[in-house]
């Protein structure tokens, strides 16, 4: 185990406790950079839709994880960054231009789901941010001479500097996860300096927050804008990687795989929104070969205990049935988010520092380590 | 001219008169305690000047301002810096951030910067963070630099409550029953820490406070109140022999 021995302020400020941490990261780092000569065109294209969805995951911790402001809306950010990508694109406008553009747009939007946002808490900050996203996915589908409606936008390959970056090209990639790692710098940035401690503060306690002079309305806002336009960058990104956009893209499933991302990933540290994109990518690959292989496994292991053709077809049928029925997907994810939250409410992210700390101080290590003890209750709440 | 003055102060909710038409001023360097029965309306005077509540009448100065209309943050933004009766700390965040936000009112970076973490945002973290660590001296906090509120027992959230108003470089600091909770040996390390605020940091100290003894050991003035209003004011001991406090704590 390793002691910090602290001799500067500056060991306070810095990204990367020891040394430790910055060869691990940059081990990592140099993996993620030869990942497109290694992998499979597959698992690459996975690859990408981590960067995204770690990228959303990112914007979602900042309003959810450290502000304490709950939100089912992303999805509708994530579109009306896609949208504005895909419009401007008919008009020929450069990419870094657009994707600037998208960003600033859904910020300027996400500040202004921000504002009525300040009267709300919990559950009813929730209802609202979901009433939001509806709003929008009926103007996606009913505006036609911008967003085509249902019929959905083809968006062609983007073009940076002159070269055309296909969506499956390791350009594209490098794109992706540089997006990524600057949000993650700059989240961490943030999270270091005034405003990120401001945003603490307002998950914790509003009253204290208000008394210590950070002006909650302004802040609260500010996490709304923060939140909002990075998931606008994912979203351009998002449309390129699809190559078509439609309204139904945007539902309330994908903002609910936003909250199983942190949900999941932890969502008090940023390795969450990582880990926890990770996730949501690789499950769904995987429930699809459960899906497509179970019927089979399981009328297999029926026969092998004596069970006729015919017994073990009839199986094997009415367990594809059931694979197959509407809205499994959906309970397979709540199951998933209620088990977390039970069993493991640290997420991924916790169990990995449970792990850590497991191999740390063994044989010493004990299981309340990470337990939050709540003594002291609050009588008095000045809302 | 008073340093700090309340004028007619008054909180009504529908029929409770919860602060009733109270005036009282406090001077520069002085530490000020109002007493009282529960009820009295003790908290409620500290919740209007840190303007948690809106007064139902009255008007409140500071330094020869009207603060009466100032939204809640700017309060901190003048100098008044406070602690809470039942702990409002930043449960989930070390103490060093907890101190940290304390210095809110000090920051003078923008988002842009931040985000980028230039040299000057760089710059006013280290004088944020050499600011906390006098504090954290003053207070001897040492131990308990990295660890989580959660994790701490009442005592010394109670120290880091009082460090993190200090982190605010206040002129004026309201302390909402700094003893409560607190064993002896504690309840006389604050009284020596509030006697240090006025002597070395030149702080204007206004308390709340049950513990009679800390009262006496620390206070220039007393006021006491009860249902509202001022009962006496004065020296600790001219207050505690005055007979409507005495009808007041013991019965008539």
């Amino acid at each position: 185990m390793r002691f910090l021995f602290k001799t500067d302020y500056e060991d306070d400020i810095k990204l990367f406790p020891h040394s430790g941490y910055v060869v691990s990261y940059g081990i990592l780092l140099a993996l993620l950079l030869v990942a497109p000569y290694a992998l499979s065109s597959y698992l690459m294209s996975q690859l990408v839709f981590v960067c995204i969805y770690a990228t959303v995951g990112v914007a979602l911790l900042i309003l959810t994880g450290f502000t304490g402001q709950a939100s089912l809306g992303h999805a509708a950010f994530l579109a009306i960054g896609a949208y504005t990508a895909a419009y401007l694109q008919e008009y020929n406008v450069p990419f870094p231009v657009y994707f600037l553009a998208a960003g600033l747009l859904t910020g300027i939007i996400g500040a202004m789901v921000g504002f009525p946002a300040l009267r709300l808490t919990g559950i009813y900050l929730v209802i609202a941010t979901i009433s939001f996203a509806l709003i929008v996915e009926e103007i996606l589908a009913r505006w036609e001479s911008v967003t085509h409606g249902n019929e959905g936008m083809r968006v062609k390959a983007l073009s940076l500097l002159g070269v055309t970056v296909p969506r499956d090209s390791p350009t594209f990639y490098y794109l992706c996860l540089a997006v990524l790692v600057l949000t993650i710098v700059g989240t961490l940035n943030l999270l270091r300096s005034p405003t990120g401690r401001a945003f603490v503060a307002i998950r914790d306690s509003e009253t204290a927050a208000r008394s210590m002079g950070v002006n909650v309305a302004l802040y609260k806002v500010k996490s709304f804008a923060i939140s909002a336009a990075i998931t606008g960058l994912a979203g351009v990104l998002f449309a390129h990687k699809l190559s078509f956009i439609s309204p139904e893209m945007f539902t309330l499933q994908l903002s609910i795989e936003f909250i199983i991302v942190i949900l999941i990933g932890g969502t008090f540290s940023l390795h969450g929104a990582v880990l926890g994109a990770i996730f949501i990518v690789m499950i769904d690959p995987f429930l699809t070969y459960l899906k497509d292989d179970m019927p089979g496994i399981i009328a297999g292991i029926a026969a092998a205990f004596g069970a006729g053709p015919a017994t073990a077809g009839s199986i094997q049928s009415s367990v594809a049935a059931f694979a197959s029925l509407n809205g499994l997907k959906g309970a397979i994810y709540g199951i998933i988010i209620v088990l977390f939250v039970l069993f493991e409410p640290l997420g991924l992210y916790g169990r990995w520092l449970k792990i850590k700390l497991f191999f740390q101080l063994f044989p010493l290590y004990k299981r309340a380590t990470f337990k939050r003890q709540k003594i002291y209750v609050k009588s008095e709440r000045n809302r | 001219m008073s340093y700090f003055r309340a004028e007619n102060l008054s909180l009504h909710f529908g029929g409770l008169k919860a602060v009733d038409a109270v005036s009282f001023a406090v001077e520069r360097g002085e530490i000020l305690s109002i007493i009282g029965p529960n009820g009295a309306g003790k908290s409620s005077i500290f919740n209007l000047i840190s303007r948690i509540y809106r007064p139902t009448s009255g008007r409140i100065f500071f330094e020869d301002q009207d603060i009466t209309e100032e939204p809640p943050y700017d309060i901190a933004k003048l100098g008044i810096a406070r602690t809470f009766q039942n702990i409002e700390l930043f449960e989930n965040a070390t103490v060093l951030s907890n101190l940290l936000v304390g210095r809110h009112r000090h920051s003078t970076t923008q988002l842009w910067q931040e985000l980028l973490f230039l040299p000057s945002v760089r710059a006013n973290e280290k004088v944020h963070r050499r600011r906390v660590e006098q504090v954290i001296e003053f207070l001897d906090l040492e131990p308990y630099r990295d660890k989580l509120i959660s994790g701490l027992p009442y005592g010394v959230r109670k120290v880091i409550e009082l460090a993190r108003a200090l982190c605010s470089e206040p002129k004026l600091i309201l302390l909402d029953e700094p003893s409560s909770g607190l064993n002896v040996e504690e309840t006389g390390d604050m009284s020596f820490w509030i006697r240090d605020m006025r002597s070395e940091l030149g702080i204007t100290v206004l308390m709340v406070e049950h513990d009679m003894s800390l009262v006496n050991r620390v206070s220039d003035r007393v006021i006491a109140l009860n249902y509202g209003r001022v009962l006496a004011m004065g020296s600790p001991a001219e207050v505690q022999q005055h007979p409507d406090v005495v009808a007041a704590y013991l019965g008539a």
